[in-house]
């Protein structure tokens, strides 16, 4: 029977998607007869609902009825959750198989997002009080109370909704074997974001445990559309032997769903040649959300969202409702959003990712993104939001917020009018993650570390993780991992008598369960409500306490911050007091501007196949038709006085502009990887003689800028580009960037956080003392000298190559352009480099100009003071 | 042999080292946080904090256990370069009182290789109140060096001439729009209060209370310790934390 959503309408209009088919492929077990399938209380239940359950829900079905695990993969509001639950719901129908073995906990369901477990529970509890169902639905996250929490492990639900970090915890409790032995089904939801991450890999392992706890178990995942459906369906089975084939689980995935209909704003004032805000297109902004019923305002960072929300509210004459939500915020804060988006009573959210996945927010019907998107699926999956009735067209708003950003929305247009998407790339599981689970495993009970290891290798990240790996982490665990074997007798698990490995001491499971989670952001620092103290808060004056919490900021921004500067957060503007035991203290500030902090972008680099439609849109002038006047003229005038680089080469200029030689080149390979490029190249051109100061890059570009002149030095000869740009930077120039940059520091600080080398919180109360915590940056400079094969500096070395530092990336592009760079030497900076060298992006040096900059301050202090001889202490000014 | 500084020589605009005087006895602020007095041919250094990392693990935390052997490493360096008469540890060169049972046969020996051929003492701190003679040198509570007192924790009240450790300090520095944090010496023309030496310490940051009843009238100066020199460093660039 066809579900009655398959009717399409199609209406004239230049921007109106058609309708597409359904192909709803499935695999060979056929699905019956919809309603035959399905036991009484629920067909009659759909029935007085008015709805049928679509093939691909009954084909869920009979794979959960032959004990198969699936992938589905479907596009937003192909009632991907019902489709889930379904089984769960006809077995609770049904009478019971057997005794119960354990808890009677049946169906687990995990999604990456707390509200979104909150929202399927909201979404599932009416209907099985009104099919009158036997069984409880119940959400367990980081909100919910300890109390319950505790009631929850005796006497759990028989549909228990949650995050991978509480199946992490569920695990490492000694009770676990009979928590989960009526385990019958897993739902993973929302799949394609949570895989590629270590909170991926983590949950790979918990996966793999609950395999081991439950044998019948059977996993369901369910996923948005993503190019290479294999890899998922590769992650959620169990592999035996990963070097003869890898292991897949069937799959269902749903085709087509109405074209989008996305529009790229023009506005009439002109476009910024340089910014993230998209203030400017602010009065298009509101005059499109008064003429929608509600509309959800994406935003790429936190603080795009607090800048965006000021901005409406300045001009929002009309008082419309308009409401802001990141994850800064108040918990209890966002809930009050996400009730009354659901209420109907807002027009519109001002939102960054937090509310991207698949929430089922009432009735939405226009999505606007400011600023790129930065990836087509990303795009997609947001447009998705708005209107999830699955043939007819979303409908999504892109607001560029400069001139080359337009040229992302255009390439991001194409492809989710393509249907083209990212991919979803397989990665090899962090070690660290491996470390926090394998403590979380000992503090449920003693194992074998064969069978532990035997275990953790069925799942896809760990399939290839040799024995000798595999110990150096158990290692870790239980001694530090340490080539120097000191801390034997401090070891955290030690052997029993029958060769299993045991946690030494209870207060390891209680250090352990303080720590868990991969989720470590940039530390985050509270911010109170204090009353200003007038002139800048120093030493000595009185203490600072109390005061509501207002939300958080991002430790390295408060670090930029001094008393008396302004900020925006939760949508008011506050002005620092002072810093006090690691919070923050603010005061509500006067009416004027807020500081506009310096973000490049968001977080996320542009990706490489947005990256090479950009290039070819760029290559092709034909097309600039399709793009706003001042963008084409721009790309004329770029034309003219330069180069267009064109996809197979990359183009490199040189110029004087603001009293700097500049060196700029044209990669298009997402600011990480250019960031990394400039790190080495500035190293590079330092060996040449090309006195580089530092250097600015995005997306598209980057630029390095010093006191010599690299035009004169290719002339002449003494720089040679081919040799600039060899592969082999990324070997021993790399190493030893590495060696000094604070981004290895970070990525370190990471990883021994997760594997629990560094604790983020101790048992008992937190001193402000500066002897309770050794900074991770010393540890990895004594560790980096003394233990340099330690696990945990390969573990960073590889987050760097893949995530930070894009290594993988950046080396695929040298290996592009080799032999293909066309080099233009100018008087002037060209139209390209413009958006560039406006940019307010910090600039990044390397560990040597530090160093230049402390000396140069000093000397120009000796001088001032007349003391350049004899250096006697100074009078501070 | 490594390249000496005697007693009357005076760095010239080099960064490695840094003249300085308290009251009237010249002393030299050394890149590494140590401190030379020529008068004595005495290096001093604070707060080396030895076994720290085993320390955290006696607790569980497993940081890594070279923090002694790398602080010594450093020593030897600088030992090295000014080739003293003798070194003075200005207290808590132990991290807790079992310290020193903790150290390993290797860094023992290291240790006492670098105490032979010259004098070496150990000034008591809050951390390590008592000193077994098993790590060799002599212990004090405090030293009259070259007309000058030093202890580990600095007086309170009026002093003359104090040389101290304790505070760790640590100075938070802005520089052509970066930011940077580095230990440092912090001192007046009346006293003077070294960087920990220690590889796993950290520091407070120098407009932190604890010093302001040292230095009335915020009268001090600070010289950070840089990777390849010591700077010193106007009172405008300081930043609280």
């Amino acid at each position: 029977m066809a579900s009655r959503n398959l009717r399409s309408s199609s209406t004239a209009g230049k921007r109106t998607g058609q309708a597409a088919k359904h192909a709803a492929r499935t695999t060979p077990t056929a699905a019956a007869t919809p309603h035959a399938a399905l036991p009484a209380a629920l067909a009659s239940w759909f029935t007085q609902k008015g709805w049928t359950p679509r093939p691909h829900q009954m084909a869920l079905l009979a794979q959960a009825r032959a004990r198969r695990s699936t992938l589905l993969i479907a596009p937003t509001g192909a009632g991907k959750t019902l489709a889930g639950f379904l089984p769960s719901l006809v077995a609770a129908c049904e009478p019971p198989a057997g005794e119960l073995k354990g808890a009677g906990l049946k169906t687990l369901y995990i999604s990456p997002l707390k509200a979104l477990a909150v929202d399927i529970a909201r979404n599932l509890t009416q209907p099985i009080a009104e099919m009158l169902l036997p069984i409880r639905v119940e959400t367990r996250t980081g909100d919910t109370p300890p109390s319950r929490r505790a009631r929850q492990r005796v006497r759990p639900p028989e549909i228990l909704l949650t995050t991978p970090e509480q199946l992490a915890l569920l695990i490492s409790g000694e009770d676990a074997a009979y928590l989960f032995a009526d385990l019958e089904t897993v739902v993973l939801d929302e799949l394609h974001a949570l895989v590629p991450s270590k909170r991926g890999d983590l949950l790979s392992l918990g996966l793999a445990r609950l395999r081991a706890l439950a044998p019948g178990v059977i996993l369901t995942g369910l996923s948005a559309t993503v190019a290479r459906p294999t890899e998922l369906r590769a992650w959620l089975a169990a592999q035996t032997s990963p070097h003869q084939a890898i292991c897949l689980t069937d799959a269902i995935e749903l085709r087509g769903g109405a074209r989008p209909d996305i529009t790229i704003l023009e506005t009439d004032d002109p476009l910024p040649w340089a910014s993230h805000s998209a203030r400017y297109a602010v009065p298009e902004v509101l005059a499109a959300i008064a003429a929608h019923h509600l509309t959800i305002v994406f935003v790429n960072t936190r603080l795009q969202a607090e800048l965006m929300f000021h901005e409406l509210w300045k001009a929002n004459e009309a008082s419309l409702p308009i409401a802001l939500h990141h994850g800064s915020l108040d918990v209890a804060q966002r809930r009050k959003v996400e009730a009354a988006m659901a209420a109907g009573k807002l027009r519109a959210v001002v939102a960054t990712s937090t509310l991207d996945l698949g929430i089922d927010w009432g009735d939405v019907d226009l999505v606007i993104h400011i600023g790129a998107p930065k990836g087509a699926s990303r795009l997609i999956q947001r447009i998705g939001r708005a209107n999830h009735r699955l043939d007819e067209p979303s409908k999504a708003l892109l607001v560029p917020a400069n001139r080359f950003e337009v040229l992302e929305c255009r390439a991001a247009l194409e492809a989710a009018e393509a249907g083209a998407q990212d991919a979803v790339v397989n990665r090899r599981g962090s070690l660290d993650v491996l470390a926090q689970h394998i403590l979380g495993i000992a503090c449920a009970g003693p194992f074998l570390p064969e069978a532990l290891r035997a275990e953790v290798t069925t799942a896809l990240p760990y399939a290839d993780l040799d024995r000798h790996d595999f110990d150096r982490v158990v290692d870790l665990v239980a001694t530090g991992g340490y080539a120097l074997r000191s801390y034997e007798r401090y070891a955290r698990l030690r052997q029993t008598d029958d060769g299993r490995l045991r946690l030494a001491h209870p207060r390891f499971a209680q250090q352990y369960r303080l720590n868990v989670g991969t989720i470590v952001e940039s530390p985050m620092v509270k911010v109170r409500l204090t009353r200003t103290r007038g002139a800048s808060g120093r030493a000595g004056s009185k203490p600072f306490s109390g005061g509501r919490v207002v939300g958080e900021l991002d430790e390295m921004f408060a670090g930029e911050l001094k008393p008396g500067d302004a900020f925006v957060l939760g949508g008011e503007t506050l002005r620092l007091e002072a810093f006090r035991d690691s919070e923050l203290f603010a005061s509500r500030a006067t009416a004027r501007d807020p500081i506009v902090p310096s973000y490049p972008g968001g977080r996320f680099p542009l990706s490489t196949h947005l990256a090479q439609r950009v290039r070819e849109m760029l290559a092709a002038p034909e097309r600039w038709r399709e793009l706003p006047a001042p963008v084409a003229d721009w790309l004329r005038l770029q034309e003219q006085h330069s180069s267009l680089p064109s996809p197979g080469e990359v183009l490199i200029e040189t110029f004087f502009h603001g009293n700097r030689h500049h060196l700029v080149i044209y990669p298009f390979e997402g600011r990480l990887a250019h960031q990394t490029l400039g790190m080495l190249l500035t190293r590079r051109l330092e060996r040449a003689g090309g006195k580089p100061l530092g250097f600015l890059a995005n997306d598209y570009a980057m630029s390095i800028w010093g006191l010599g002149d690299p035009a004169a030095l290719i002339a002449s000869g003494r720089l040679d580009l081919d040799a600039l740009f060899d592969e082999d930077m990324l070997g021993d120039d790399l190493d030893a960037w590495l060696a000094e940059t604070s981004l290895m520091r970070r990525t370190f600080r990471h990883c021994a956080m997760i594997a629990g080398l560094i604790e983020r919180r101790h048992p008992g109360k937190e001193k402000n003392g500066r002897q309770l915590t050794v900074s991770a940056g010393l540890i990895y400079d004594v560790l980096r000298r003394h233990d340099p094969d330690h696990v945990l500096l390969e573990a960073a070395y590889r987050d760097a190559a893949t995530g930070l530092l894009d290594i993988g990336r950046l080396g695929e592009f040298l290996r592009r352009i080799r032999g293909r760079l066309r080099y233009v030497p100018l008087e002037r900076a060209s139209p390209l480099a413009v958006p560039l060298l406006l940019e307010m992006g910090r600039i990044a040096v390397g560990g040597d100009a530090r160093e230049d900059a402390l000396r140069e301050a000093a000397e120009q202090l000796l001088r001032e003071s007349g003391l350049a001889e004899t250096g006697s202490p100074q009078q501070r000014q | 042999m490594g390249a000496t500084i005697g007693a009357d020589a005076t760095p010239a605009l080099s960064f490695e080292a840094r003249a300085m005087q308290i009251r009237e006895t010249e002393i030299v602020a050394d890149r590494s946080g140590a401190l030379y007095v020529p008068a004595e041919q005495s290096l001093v250094v604070a707060d080396l904090h030895l076994e720290k990392g085993s320390a955290f693990a006696v607790r569980g935390a497993l940081l890594p256990p070279y923090d002694t052997r790398e602080t010594l490493r450093r020593l030897a360096g600088v030992i090295d370069r000014y080739r003293p008469r003798t070194v003075v540890a200005l207290g808590d060169s132990f991290h807790d009182r079992r310290a020193e049972a903790r150290l390993s046969q290797c860094d023992l020996s290291a240790l006492a290789g670098l105490q032979s051929d010259r004098d070496w003492i150990w000034i008591t701190g809050n951390h390590d109140p008592e000193i077994s003679p098993s790590v060799g040198g002599d212990v004090r509570t405090a030293l009259d060096l070259a007309g000058l007192v030093l202890r580990h924790e600095p007086a309170s009240g009026p002093v003359n001439g104090e040389i101290a450790g304790h505070l760790h300090p640590a100075a938070r520095v802005l520089l052509n729009g970066m930011r940077l944090r580095r230990p440092c010496f912090v001192a007046s023309s009346n006293r003077l209060v070294l960087p920990s030496f220690g590889a796993f310490t950290g520091g407070l940051n120098v407009l932190d209370e604890a010093f302001a009843p040292l230095f009335p009238a915020g009268t001090f100066g600070v010289h950070l310790l840089g990777s390849t020199g010591v700077y010193p460093v106007a009172g405008s660039r300081l930043c609280p934390d």
